[in-house]
């Protein structure tokens, strides 16, 4: 019940909350929604549609983060691919998404391509990674990938983990602050795909063992306060444990 | 052959199975008890056990089927041989069929389709033991599913059996109740929003009972959503968290 001149708060959640799809979120005009597709509207009134963790700055900015999900192709985003198959001028790559990927032959090759010389098996075989970045997709054609670009291309060494897509942001933290503070403490070289596969060079095998473990509880303990901190503690443990730090 | 008349309200105003005529059976409700679907979930409700799985949104195969302007949604609900008393043939039936259906229609009315064109999202719903209302426990199971696939929708479906036996309404009901009472009403509602998403009647009911019945099923749905939102709710408050 609302009494007349009592003030009204347009936001309902806390920041960093569970929300449930259905749940009403904020009520009201003066409310600042990014456009996603985590919330919808009706009339004035906003809900949450998926499982997610709320984003509450100064009171009136909200958005929610999904905690459950699959990989949105979006232009200009890097990911990592894995060839599933090659046709005569172009690869066909999966990233993770509901559309696969394609990646086109002259993009890879720096001569003219010739399909009746060449074979495109040579160059890339199902089964290889790529970090690529998607250069054209809209809700009519499927996404284009290039590895023009710098540190694009196959991958050959280093290790890969999967992590449910949704939960990158989390990895990456505010301007990178989490993904930063993993690759200080484990001295490892971390390459984000925002599809959830990240690539991971360390200096030995055992580092990048530290790095998964922590991408590993980072993804687990997504919606729980104070992870950085409890991230790097546990670096610093898990590498005491194997004689690499003191 | 003459057939006794089952008493299924005793003079206390009990069912057969001692309930009351307001009150539905113990619920059991997980998500994510699938590897290897993108979302998945259990519900129990008494007797009746169902399973869901969602996969997707993914690639349309037959390619032919493709929308282009939105999601296509393949629901299939099916009973497994071993559901019933008597070994259910486990070829779809006609009635497993429409079935389908409905719940498809159902779903497509909470889903944001539109968001992923040319992509499919796929749910299996599998009847494990059949104890009456599968239609509705495996809606919801379905629902329970697909936000746990992260597949965005306005709100979860809550859902439930409304019966008439021996003259009195009663919910949530059983398959004794079910094979000799008057009518059977499921019912599926999105809670937060108060829209009906089905609504199905066998039998016969007068327009006043018709509507008391929806006003016991709103009552049974609000409970159901409760246990729905725990279930999903679980997941996240069971992970602790490691200290070093």
């Amino acid at each position: 019940m609302k009494l007349s001149g009592e003030k009204i708060m347009p936001i309902l959640v806390q920041h960093r909350q569970i929300v449930l799809p259905g749940q009403l979120l904020a009520e009201g005009k003066d409310v600042e929604v990014k456009a996603q597709h985590t919330i919808y509207r009706i009339g004035d009134k906003y809900y949450s549609s998926v499982i997610g963790l709320t984003d509450v700055q100064n009171g009136k900015r909200l958005s929610v983060i999904a905690l459950e999900g699959f990989y949105f192709p979006k232009i200009d985003d890097i990911v990592v691919g894995m060839i599933i198959d090659t046709g005569l001028t172009s690869w066909t790559v999966d990233i993770r998404s509901p559309y696969l990927a394609i990646l086109h032959a002259s993009d890879v090759l720096s001569k003219p391509f010739n399909p009746l010389k060449d074979n495109l098996r040579k160059h890339l075989d199902i089964g290889d990674l790529v970090l690529a970045k998607i250069i054209q997709f809209d809700r009519t054609r499927s996404p284009v990938l290039t590895v023009k670009g710098k540190g694009l291309g196959k991958i050959t060494k280093g290790v890969i983990v999967e992590i449910i897509p949704s939960r990158v942001p989390r990895v990456i933290g505010r301007k990178g602050s989490m993904i930063n503070m993993v690759k200080d403490e484990t001295k490892c070289q971390i390459t984000i795909g925002l599809n959830g596969r990240i690539w991971i060079i360390g200096p030995t095998p055992t580092h990048e063992e530290v790095a998964i473990l922590a991408i590993k509880k980072i993804e687990r303990e997504t919606h729980i306060s104070g992870l950085t901190d409890r991230v790097k503690a546990f670096i610093r443990e898990e590498l005491k444990k194997r004689g690499l730090a003191k | 052959m003459k057939h006794e008349k089952v008493k299924l309200v005793d003079e206390n105003g009990l069912r057969i199975d001692g309930r009351k005529p307001d009150q539905l059976r113990p619920v059991k409700m997980e998500v994510s008890v699938l590897k290897n679907a993108d979302g998945s979930a259990y519900v129990e409700q008494g007797n009746t056990r169902v399973l869901a799985a969602v996969y997707g949104p993914r690639e349309v195969h037959p390619k032919h089927l493709t929308l282009p302007d939105r999601a296509i949604l393949r629901t299939r609900y099916h009973m497994v041989p071993y559901s019933t008393d008597e070994r259910k043939s486990p070829a779809p039936t006609r009635r497993e069929i429409e079935l389908s259906k409905v719940i498809r229609e159902a779903l497509e009315s909470v889903i944001f389709v539109e968001l992923y064109p040319r992509t499919t999202i796929d749910v299996f719903i599998e009847v494990i033991q059949a104890d009456a209302g599968t239609r509705t426990a495996g809606l919801m199971a379905a629902s329970l599913a697909l936000a746990d696939a992260g597949i965005p929708m306005k709100d979860l479906i809550a859902a439930v059996a409304i019966g008439k036996v021996d003259g009195t309404l009663v919910l949530d009901i059983n398959q004794v109740e079910d094979e000799y009472g008057e009518a059977d009403m499921p019912i599926a509602m999105m809670p937060s929003l108060g829209e009906i998403v089905l609504l199905q009647l066998n039998g016969v009911l007068s327009e006043e009972e018709f509507y008391e019945a929806l006003k016991l099923a709103q009552k049974g749905i609000a409970q159901l959503y409760e246990f729905e939102k725990q279930a999903l709710m679980k997941k996240y408050v069971e992970v602790k968290v490691e200290e070093v």
